[in-house]
């Protein structure tokens, strides 16, 4: 594979096809656990390490697995490696993993991880789907970390708040405190505030996106003959 | 047809193969695992019973001299409730029952009401809740002082018609835009009292639950 279809991949993962702002992937996750950054780190790095081991496998079987029974088996992985992900954490973050709770195991069902086997992994070598794993769970990972931040400076007035359950006793540094005495905004710790903070960050990219074909329009004009895209 | 069942019959053995090979990973992990997974479980639950029953107050196994006791009318919940019994020197100190409020604004209420021998309250945290963030999560200690206010309470101080909220005539504040919430605390910890007063002596006398069956909870 060229350097050129690696840097595709890695802009799909991280932009143009993103689980979700553009699949809208995973929305259960996604909207349930971002009411706070660590949060939403924690679920977003156990959601890159699920995708990543996931491709990987399904990439090396990819040849032995008869179309027939290839669903069943992505399945079977997939449950297997969060079950494996979901007891590590419980022993080595605990008290993170108390806060995720439920959407650890939910992982199994986020449609990207399957999404991603499917569409991609059982179809590429190992080396792109591994890249193909870890592009598409920093995408999400990355909006999970903007719509918590989002929520959690508006909801709490802090960032980072908690940061000991996942860095130790470093992580008691790291809340950065942004309004003292901040009474809080329900709404956007509350459910509705996740749909609305990704409506707008939806909204924002649709944005950059269009603005920068404007640009490229521009950019060929000139010339005279810009096809009618 | 010979074809077709042999095909069928390598598409059969892959997907057991694969079952094997999952099967085996989770059991690898929860191996390497399950010791550490346990060993959280009790250090989270001391760190939470110490919080009420403080280290210098006991000089007992407190997490494993534990009974449960079933109770619906007086404990909140039909199923067995907990209740650890802190000792020093073999006399009695105090008792924390693990009782329900089972009339939150969202849900069962889970409580640890921690009474010293005397019928005096040592204090109350609300351990598990579904109520609402921003208003009725003020039970909670990490949220503010409200469940202070049941310090050295009893069943005297205040009296049977004290123990509401203000809002019903008692001494307990309620919260802005929450009274639900506090309400059902408040009736909770008041009957977990009264069950204490009731049952006091098998309380202390009954010999703790062997550690295995407590570990499989």
């Amino acid at each position: 594979m060229s350097n050129s279809s690696y840097r595709h991949i890695i802009n799909d993962g991280l932009w143009h096809n993103n689980p979700a702002l553009v699949q809208i992937l995973g929305l259960c996750p996604l909207l349930a656990v971002t009411n706070t950054v660590i949060n939403a780190l924690g679920l977003g790095l156990a959601t890159t390490v699920t995708l990543v081991a996931s491709n990987g496998t399904v990439s090396l079987i990819r040849r032995w697995v008869r179309p027939e029974i290839r669903i069943p088996v992505f399945v079977l992985i997939i449950a297997s490696i969060v079950t494996a992900i979901e007891l590590v954490m419980n022993a080595f973050f605990h008290e993170l993993y108390l806060i995720l709770g439920i959407f650890i195991p939910l992982i199994v069902t986020n449609c990207s991880i399957m999404a991603r086997a499917e569409s991609f992994a059982s179809k590429n070598p190992l080396l792109p789907s591994l890249t193909d794993g870890l592009f598409m769970g920093l995408g999400f990972t990355g909006v999970l970390l903007v719509l918590g931040a989002l929520r959690e400076s508006l909801g709490f007035g802090t960032l980072l708040a908690h940061a000991d359950l996942m860095f130790g006793e470093l992580g008691k540094a790291m809340t950065v405190t942004l309004w003292e005495n901040y009474r809080g905004y329900l709404l956007a710790v509350l459910p509705p505030g996740a749909f609305l903070g990704l409506g707008l960050i939806i909204a924002l990219k649709n944005v950059i996106d269009r603005r920068q074909a404007r640009k490229a329009e521009t950019v060929t004009a000139p010339g005279g003959e810009t096809a009618t895209a | 047809m010979h074809t077709l069942m042999r095909q069928m019959l390598i598409s059969a053995a892959l997907l057991g193969l694969f079952a094997v090979l999952g099967t085996g990973m989770v059991a690898v992990t929860h191996e390497a695992t399950a010791e550490r997974i346990a060993a959280n479980h009790r250090a989270r639950l001391l760190r939470s019973l110490h919080l009420l029953v403080t280290p210098d107050m006991h000089d007992n196994d407190l997490i494993n001299d534990m009974i449960t006791v079933t109770d619906p009318e007086w404990l909140g919940t039909d199923k067995p409730v907990r209740v650890w019994r802190a000792r020093k020197q073999g006399k009695p100190v105090a008792v924390i029952i693990n009782s329900v409020a089972p009339d939150g604004y969202n849900g069962r209420i889970e409580l640890l009401v921690a009474i010293r021998a005397d019928g005096t309250l040592l204090g109350v945290r609300v351990v598990g809740h579904q109520e609402t963030p921003g208003l009725g999560d003020a039970i909670d200690a990490s949220k503010s002082d409200w469940v202070h206010e049941f310090d050295n309470r009893s069943l005297n101080n205040p009296d049977k018609k004290g123990w509401k909220v203000k809002r019903d005539g008692g001494v307990f504040d309620q919260f802005t835009g929450a009274t639900i919430t506090p309400r059902a605390v408040v009736k909770a910890v008041y009957k977990t009292l009264v069950y204490f007063e009731k049952h006091q002596d098998e309380l202390f006398q009954q010999p703790a639950r062997p550690v295995e069956a407590i570990q499989h909870e």
